[in-house]
């Protein structure tokens, strides 16, 4: 039944912090298709234009930024952006954050991860930020993001978006807005899939040998 | 230790396949690009309220320098600090001890120091590889006589690939004391490997004539000649003391035959004028030179502590336990 999936985008590449799908990878279940996921940012965008505050005097433009984590971070945060866009005529500011810096593994992995674009084009001090990124597993990605964007400002509040929670938190990260939780089991990973690097949209859970440094371990 | 990273290196062709940073006669294309990537995306850290990043912490940097610099050093402990590294330094005070000796005393003093990385500039050519031979630490090679000083070569083609579209098939003049130049050495070696053309450019008594079939270069003793469709010229600090040795007859004369002035930059509107500092003005380059638009001096300076960042985090030894 299981099936090799066609190869990811960069298979030589550095170790990113992404759910980048692997050769290795066998399929147990897809935990979305093109159309929920498509369902599922929607509703993440509705979430977000609730809180807006309707009496305040400034354009959520300005007191509101969607940071995207690198990579499919950036490209869900991205589509949010316009789904938000959309509905209220409002296009929130969108910085893009590679969090690797932070990391707190980042000496003791055997190869350096590469380093990834951050652009941040705005003040985040007193901003109410939403922090998106494709799947939430140890937290310490979102612990690091946390630090990151703290040596920049002084933000209002920060929310954390994630597509799939996949619990088996080591830190106390909480996630605000969350596609869907799904608890796995050890050697499970999810990957989510977007067409900006992936050619195709959806979620899936796959078993991941062991024997490979995989993508998104330390998550 | 080396065996686990060759071994991994293997699996990953686009990473760095160095564990040193000593020249750049073996780094290919990808290993330079690799590096020039990441010091772009470290630029961003430069331009923040807080310019600095956990990375390195608990990573201990030594600079060993034993000639006077004030710009590499202070570049490169900016570097370390900026990522959180520990620096330490060590200035050699003029000694007595002749050079083996002392290098052999710098190795033993770098091992009871237990530093994860070694920066070290040196008068004699090879005592980086010296060191890295003698040595578990990390060695960069700061400079080592007449013979490297890779990370400014990659400074330099940084600043220059953030103003040009691509190095490929690019003009590259330099022009100055070729034979003494470790700058330009390394320069031509990481030009060349990005596909770029480089001509070199100076008194006879000071270009010698062998780096042309050596090097894949070009030579001209004429200035107009080096500086005819040529997209960047790099003009490389004249060494006072060297006036002394009868290389060039006055620092006026060279100035004459070698110095860029604004006709140079009125003639080639497309010229950009680069110097590794400090410049002696009025002499490689005139002061309407120096402050004109199209020197990107400081955007060198700029780029040094990115790139000694990106080559500081690319290279830092990994923690065991991995």
């Amino acid at each position: 039944m299981a099936a090799a999936l066609p190869p990811p985008q960069r298979l030589s590449a550095p170790i990113v912090p992404d759910a980048a799908m692997s050769s290795d990878d066998r399929i147990k279940a897809q935990l979305m298709t093109a159309r929920d996921l498509g369902r599922t940012l929607d509703r993440m965008a509705q979430q977000i234009i609730e809180r807006f505050d309707p009496e305040a005097a400034a354009s959520p433009a300005d007191t509101f930024a969607l940071v995207g984590l690198q990579t499919r971070g950036v490209h869900l945060a991205r589509r949010l952006q316009r789904r938000i866009e959309t509905q209220t005529g409002r296009e929130l500011p969108l910085g893009l954050l590679d969090v690797t810096m932070y990391r707190d593994d980042v000496r003791l992995r055997l190869e350096q991860p590469e380093i990834q674009t951050t652009r941040i084009p705005f003040d985040v001090t007193d901003r109410e930020l939403v922090l998106v990124d494709d799947v939430v597993f140890t937290g310490r990605t979102g612990r690091a993001a946390l630090d990151a964007l703290m040596d920049r400002g002084r933000p209002a509040t920060i929310q954390f978006l994630t597509i799939i929670d996949r619990q088996h938190r080591e830190l106390p990260i909480s996630v605000d807005i969350v596609g869907r939780e799904v608890p796995t089991l050890p050697g499970e990973e999810v990957r989510v899939r977007v067409t900006e690097v992936d050619e195709e949209d959806g979620v899936w859970l796959v078993n991941a040998p062991a024997s490979r440094p995989t993508a998104d371990d330390g998550r | 230790m080396a065996a686990s990273k060759s071994s991994a290196a293997l699996d990953r062709p686009d990473a760095l396949r160095h564990q040193h940073l000593l020249d750049l006669s073996s780094y290919e294309a990808d290993e330079i690009q690799y590096l020039l990537d990441t010091a772009q995306e470290f630029r961003e850290v430069l331009d923040r309220p807080i310019r600095q990043v956990p990375t390195l912490q608990g990573t201990s940097v030594a600079s060993l320098f034993f000639e006077p610099s004030t710009r590499t050093k202070l570049s490169f402990n900016l570097a370390a600090g900026r990522l959180s590294a520990e620096t330490v330094s060590l200035s050699k005070a003029s000694s007595s001890v002749t050079k083996g000796e002392t290098l052999k005393d710098t190795a033993r003093n770098v091992e009871a120091m237990k530093v994860d990385v070694v920066v070290l500039r040196h008068p004699s050519p090879g005592a980086p590889h010296f060191l890295a031979r003698c040595t578990d630490s990390v060695i960069l090679n700061a400079g080592d006589g007449a013979h490297a000083h890779p990370t400014q070569a990659l400074l330099d083609v940084l600043t220059m690939r953030t103003h040009v579209d691509s190095l490929e098939g690019l003009n590259v003049s330099i022009i100055g004391d070729i034979t003494h130049s470790r700058v330009a050495r390394s320069n031509v070696q990481a030009l060349t490997t990005l596909g770029a053309a480089v001509t070199l450019c100076g008194p006879e008594t000071m270009l010698p004539v062998e780096m042309e079939a050596a090097m894949d270069v070009r030579t001209t003793t004429r200035l107009d000649e080096a500086l005819d469709g040529c997209d960047i010229a790099m003009a490389l600090r004249i060494q006072m003391e060297r006036q002394n040795a009868g290389l060039f007859p006055s620092t006026r004369e060279y100035h004459r035959q070698f110095g860029i002035t604004a006709n140079h930059l009125r003639r080639h509107p497309d010229l950009l004028i680069m110097h590794p500092g400090p410049v002696n003005r009025g002499i490689e380059l005139t002061d309407a030179v120096v402050d004109h638009e199209r020197s990107i001096i400081l955007s060198q300076v700029t780029n040094g502590v990115a790139l000694r960042m990106a080559v500081l985090y690319v290279l830092a030894p990994r923690r065991d336990g991995a």
